[in-house]
C-alpha cells in the first residue's frame, strides 16, 4: 500500500540528479551560492524559464513557489521546485521595464495564479510558445485598489501606496462562463456569514450539482511584503508572526530560518527543541479545531463542542507556558523569546497525557459513526492523479496519497533527529483529511513527548548579529497546512530588503476548486472547511 | 360565545408558547452538548429585539415581499387555532378540517417560497427550489397519514378524530402505527429539523428555510421566525394529541380545560426533549438523500392505508 501510495514523491528525483537533467536536457545551469539555506541554487537564461519547468514537471519534480526581488534595473525572478530530498531554487532576471518570461502554467498549473501575482506586482509579464496553452491574464490581487500599471513591489512604488479616493467597483473581472440548459451562476461572497475572512467563490451549478468552481481571492491584501521592507529582522519576525494567525509559529519560525540561514547565525539546541514544541502545539490545535469544525457544518455539534473545548485546554496552556494563547512572537530570530521551566515540562507533559486519553475516546467514535462518516466519506473526492497534477500540499495532498513533509523529507532542526512519521490515506475525500488530520495529532502528541524528554540544555537563543553585507537565505518549515517557504533578503545594514512567505494555501486552494466538481451545493462548505485555505495567508 | 372566547384562548396559548417550545428544544440540545446554553426564553427576547429593529427592503423587493410574512405568519396562527389543543369541543374545530390544515401549512409555504425568490439573490432562490422539492414529497405522504386516520376515526375533522382516540380504548392498531411513523418523519422535514435542515447552521450553501428568509430584517423576521416556531409546535401537538390523546378536554369545562393545558404543554416538553435527542445524536443527512428519506415516510404512511383496509375494515 504505501509503496503505491508514495510513488509520486518516490519517483522524483534528488536536487541533484535534478540539476543534471537540467543540464543534459538543454537548460545551463550556474550554481549560485547567494540564498543559504538547506536548497541549491541554480541560475538559468531567462528564455529558458518554461523549459526548465518543462523538464522538472516530466520528472514528477513538484512545483514550490516562483516570487520576485527588485534590484534596480533587474528583477530577480526565483521558482522553488521540489525534489525528494529538498528543494531546488531557479534564479534567473529580468529587465525591470518591459519583463517577460515563458511561463512555467503550462507544466505546472500550480504556478498560476503565483505568476499572476508576479505580473501584478513587479510588471513581469508572462508567456508561452506552447500553442494550444491558454494564459490567464487578468489580474490576481486586489482587483482595482491600485492601477493595473502600477507594481508595488517594486523600489519606486512608495510603501505608503498610491490609494485612490475610493476603490472602483471590481465588476469587470470575467468569470469562466457556463453555459447549457438549466446551468446557473452563483455568487457566494466576498463577504461570508460565518466568521471567517473575506473571498469570493463563483459557482456554475445544475440544479444541486456544482459543475465548476471558480475562486476570487485577495480581498485581505495587506501588502505585508512592501511593509517588510526596511524593518531590521526582529520587527520581521513579528510581520512573519502576522501572515496567518493561525500559522503564526511557522511563518514567524519560517522567516526567522531564513534570516538564520542569511546571517550564519546558529540556534541553540534548546532554542530548536522548544520551536518545534511551538510548532507541533500550534499544529495539534488547529486540527482539533478544524475537525470539530467539519462535523459541525454537517450538522453534528457534538464534535465541535468536544474538540472545542480540547483545544481551548491546550491553548490555555499554551498561554500559562508561553504567554500567548497562539504562542504568537515566541519565536524571534536567533531562539526563542521562552523557556520552558522543569515544573512546565511536567504540566505539557500531564496536558499531552490527557489530550491523548481524550482522543482515544472521541476519535474513534468520530471515524466509526454511521451518520457522520455518511455525509463525510465520498463527498469531495481530490484523487492522487490531480492532487499531484496541482502539486498540493500538506494534509490535502497526504489524504489523496501524495505524502510529503519537510520534517521528514527535507529534515531540519531538530526534526533531523527523529523518526517523523506521515500519516495518510488513499481516499482523498472528506472523510480521508479529517482522518489523517487525526493520525497528525498522534504524530506529533509522540513528538512533543520526545522533546520535552530530551530537552537539551543550555541557552534558548543567541543574539542575533546581521552580517555587514547584502545576503539572503531561505526559510523551509513544515507548518500545519503545509510547506511554507519563506524567503529573506537583508542589506548591507541588516535591514529587509525583500520578504516573501509562500503560505501553503497558495497551493491548497486551487485543490478545492478540483476536488468541487460533482459535488452538490450543500455539501461546498464542508469540503471547503476540510481544506482550510488560509485567506490572509495567501491573500499577504 | 364562551366557545369563542376560549378557542381564541386556546389560539392564544399556543401561539405564546411556541418560541418557549423552540427554546427549550436549544436548551436541552445544549445540555446535551455540555454547553451552558440560552435560557429556554431566549427566543421570545429574540422576537422582541426583532421588534425594535428597522425594515431593511430590497429596491427589487415587490409588494409581496412585503405582505409574505403578515400571510405567512397570519395563516399559521389560523392552523393553530383549528387544532384541538386543549379541547375538542371548541367551535373553530368545525372551520377546517385535516386536508384543510395540510393546505395552511401548504399556502405558507407558498408564499415564502415566493417570497424567497422575490429579491432575486441566489440564495433566495436555492431555498426556495429545496424548501419546494422537499414538501412536495412531504405532502403526499401527509395526505396518506390523514386519509388513514380518517378512515379509521370515520371522519376527516381533527377534533373527532381527537375525542375518538381518546374515548377508545388502547388499542395498538397496526395502521395507526405506521401512520404516526410517517407523521413523525414528515413533522421532521417540514418543520425544517436536522437531519433534512439544520435550524442552527450558518452556512447559507447548505440552508433550506434559512435561505429563503435571508432578505427578511426587523418586524417580517419576526412574524416569519415566528411562525416557524409555531409550525414546530403545531406539528408537534398534533402529534401528541394524535399519539396520546388522553388529557385533552372533552368538554368546555374551565377546570378540564386548565388540566388538559397542563398535560399538553408537558407532553409537547417531552417530545421536545426527544426530538433534541434525535437531533444531538445525528448528523444531518446528504441533501439528495432527502427524497430517500421522505420515501420512506410515504411507504410508511401506504403500508397504514394498506393495514387498514386489508386487516382492519370489517
Amino acid at each position: 500500500m504505501n509503496k503505491i501510495v508514495n510513488q509520486g514523491q518516490l519517483e522524483a528525483p534528488t536536487v541533484d540528479a535534478l540539476v543534471d537533467l537540467l543540464n543534459r536536457s538543454g537548460v545551463p545551469t550556474t550554481d549560485v551560492t547567494e540564498i543559504k539555506g538547506r536548497a541549491r541554487t541554480v541560475a538559468i537564461e531567462s528564455k529558458l524559464w518554461g523549459k526548465a519547468a518543462a523538464v522538472a514537471s516530466r520528472h514528477h519534480v513538484r512545483w514550490s513557489a516562483v516570487w520576485g526581488e527588485h534590484r534596480p534595473p533587474e528583477i530577480y525572478v526565483t521558482a522553488a521546485l521540489a525534489g525528494v530530498n529538498g528543494h531546488l531554487l531557479l534564479r534567473t532576471t529580468v529587465p525591470d521595464v518591459g519583463g517577460e518570461l515563458p511561463s512555467q502554467t503550462p507544466y505546472y498549473p500550480a504556478a498560476n495564479r503565483p505568476e499572476r501575482y508576479l505580473h501584478d506586482m513587479f510588471g513581469v509579464r508572462r508567456f508561452t510558445d506552447q500553442p494550444d496553452v491558454f494564459l490567464d491574464e487578468r489580474r490576481w490581487m486586489r482587483h482595482q485598489a491600485w492601477k493595473a500599471d502600477q507594481h508595488p513591489l517594486l523600489k519606486s512604488f512608495p510603501v505608503a501606496g498610491k490609494p485612490l479616493d475610493e476603490t472602483p467597483p471590481d465588476c469587470e473581472y470575467v468569470f469562466v462562463p457556463a453555459e447549457g440548459e438549466g446551468v446557473y451562476e452563483i455568487p457566494v461572497g466576498p463577504v461570508h456569514a460565518g466568521i471567517i475572512e473575506p473571498g469570493h467563490f463563483r459557482f456554475n451549478a445544475m440544479g444541486e450539482d456544482i459543475l465548476s468552481l471558480e475562486q476570487h481571492l485577495g480581498y485581505v491584501h495587506k501588502g505585508i511584503e512592501k511593509l517588510a521592507e526596511g524593518r531590521d529582522v526582529h520587527g520581521l519576525a513579528r510581520l512573519a508572526a502576522r501572515v496567518s494567525g493561525d500559522s503564526t509559529v511557522a511563518h514567524s519560525w519560517a522567516a526567522c530560518q531564513a534570516c538564520e540561514n542569511a546571517a550564519d547565525v546558529t540556534v541553540p539546541k534548546r532554542g530548536l527543541a522548544i520551536r518545534a514544541i511551538l510548532a507541533e502545539r500550534e499544529r495539534i490545535a488547529n486540527h482539533l479545531g478544524d475537525i470539530g469544525a467539519c462535523c459541525n457544518d454537517v450538522g453534528f455539534p457534538f464534535a465541535l463542542v468536544q474538540f472545542g473545548r480540547l483545544r481551548e485546554l491546550w491553548q490555555r496552556q499554551n498561554a500559562t507556558v508561553f504567554g500567548h494563547r497562539f504562542m504568537m512572537d515566541v519565536v524571534t530570530p536567533g531562539g526563542v523569546t521562552r523557556d520552558i521551566s522543569p515544573e512546565h515540562v511536567t504540566l505539557l507533559r500531564d496536558g499531552i497525557a490527557q489530550l491523548r486519553r481524550e482522543l482515544d475516546e472521541l476519535l474513534p467514535l468520530l471515524f466509526e459513526y454511521p451518520s457522520l462518516q455518511d455525509r463525510l466519506r465520498t463527498t469531495g473526492i481530490l484523487s492522487l492523479e490531480t492532487a499531484r497534477r496541482i502539486g498540493a500540499v500538506g494534509y490535502v495532498a497526504r489524504a489523496s496519497g501524495e505524502c510529503w513533509d519537510l520534517r521528514r523529507d527535507a529534515p531540519y532542526a531538530p526534526y533531523d533527529k527523529v523518526t517523523v512519521k506521515v500519516p495518510h490515506s488513499v481516499e482523498g475525500d472528506v472523510a480521508g483529511r479529517v482522518h489523517v488530520r487525526g493520525e497528525e495529532i498522534y504524530v506529533s502528541l509522540d513528538l512533543l513527548d520526545s522533546f520535552l524528554l530530551q530537552l537539551p540544555t543550555g541557552a534558548i537563543k543567541t543574539d542575533f548579529h546581521p552580517v555587514k553585507a547584502a545576503c539572503s537565505g531561505i526559510g523551509l518549515v513544515e507548518g500545519w497546512r503545509g510547506e511554507i517557504v519563506s524567503y529573506v533578503a537583508l542589506d548591507a545594514h541588516g535591514k529587509v530588503s525583500r520578504y516573501f512567505p509562500r503560505d501553503p494555501s497558495w497551493l491548497t486552494w486551487p485543490a478545492l476548486e478540483a476536488l468541487i466538481g460533482g459535488v452538490i451545493v450543500p455539501d461546498f462548505p464542508l469540503c471547503n472547511k476540510s481544506v482550510n485555505g488560509s485567506y490572509s495567508g495567501h491573500d499577504l | 360565545m364562551t366557545g369563542w372566547i376560549l378557542a381564541l384562548v386556546q389560539t392564544l396559548f399556543v401561539v405564546l408558547f411556541a418560541p418557549f417550545l423552540v427554546g427549550w428544544v436549544k436548551w436541552v440540545k445544549c445540555k446535551l452538548q455540555n454547553r451552558q446554553g440560552p435560557a429556554p426564553w431566549q427566543p421570545y427576547r429574540d422576537l422582541l429585539r426583532l421588534s425594535r429593529k428597522q425594515v431593511v427592503l430590497a429596491n427589487t423587493a415587490s409588494p409581496i415581499f412585503r405582505a409574505a410574512p403578515y400571510v405567512v405568519f397570519g395563516v399559521t396562527v389560523l392552523a393553530a387555532s383549528v387544532l384541538p389543543t386543549i379541547s375538542t369541543q371548541l367551535p373553530t374545530s368545525s372551520l377546517a378540517d385535516v386536508i384543510v390544515l395540510v393546505g395552511f401549512f401548504a399556502l405558507a409555504r407558498f408564499f415564502l417560497a415566493l417570497a424567497g425568490m422575490d429579491v432575486g439573490t441566489a440564495f433566495g432562490g436555492m431555498g426556495s427550489s429545496r424548501e419546494v422539492t422537499i414538501s412536495s414529497l412531504a405532502e403526499p405522504a401527509m395526505l396518506m397519514t390523514f386519509f388513514t386516520l380518517s378512515m379509521y376515526v370515520s371522519s376527516t375533522n381533527l377534533s373527532s378524530a381527537v375525542a375518538f382516540l381518546s374515548a377508545a380504548h388502547f388499542t395498538l392498531a397496526p395502521s395507526l402505527i405506521f401512520s404516526f411513523m410517517a407523521l413523525i418523519l414528515v413533522a421532521v422535514a417540514e418543520t425544517g429539523r436536522i437531519p433534512i435542515d439544520n435550524p442552527a447552521t450558518h452556512l447559507e450553501l447548505t440552508m433550506i428555510h434559512e435561505a429563503m428568509i435571508l432578505e427578511y430584517s426587523g418586524r417580517h423576521l419576526l412574524l416569519i421566525e415566528w411562525a416557524s416556531m409555531l409550525k414546530l409546535t403545531l406539528y408537534s401537538i398534533l402529534i401528541v394529541n394524535l399519539i396520546v390523546p388522553w388529557g385533552v378536554s372533552l368538554t368546555l369545562d374551565p377546570h378540564d380545560m386548565a388540566f388538559a393545558a397542563l398535560t399538553v404543554l408537558g407532553k409537547v416538553m417531552v417530545l421536545g426533549l426527544l426530538l433534541a435527542i434525535a437531533e444531538t445524536v445525528q448528523a444531518k443527512m446528504r441533501l439528495f438523500r432527502a427524497p430517500q428519506y421522505l420515501g420512506v415516510a410515504f411507504i410508511l404512511a401506504l403500508l397504514g392505508m394498506m393495514s387498514h383496509i386489508i386487516l382492519e375494515v370489517q
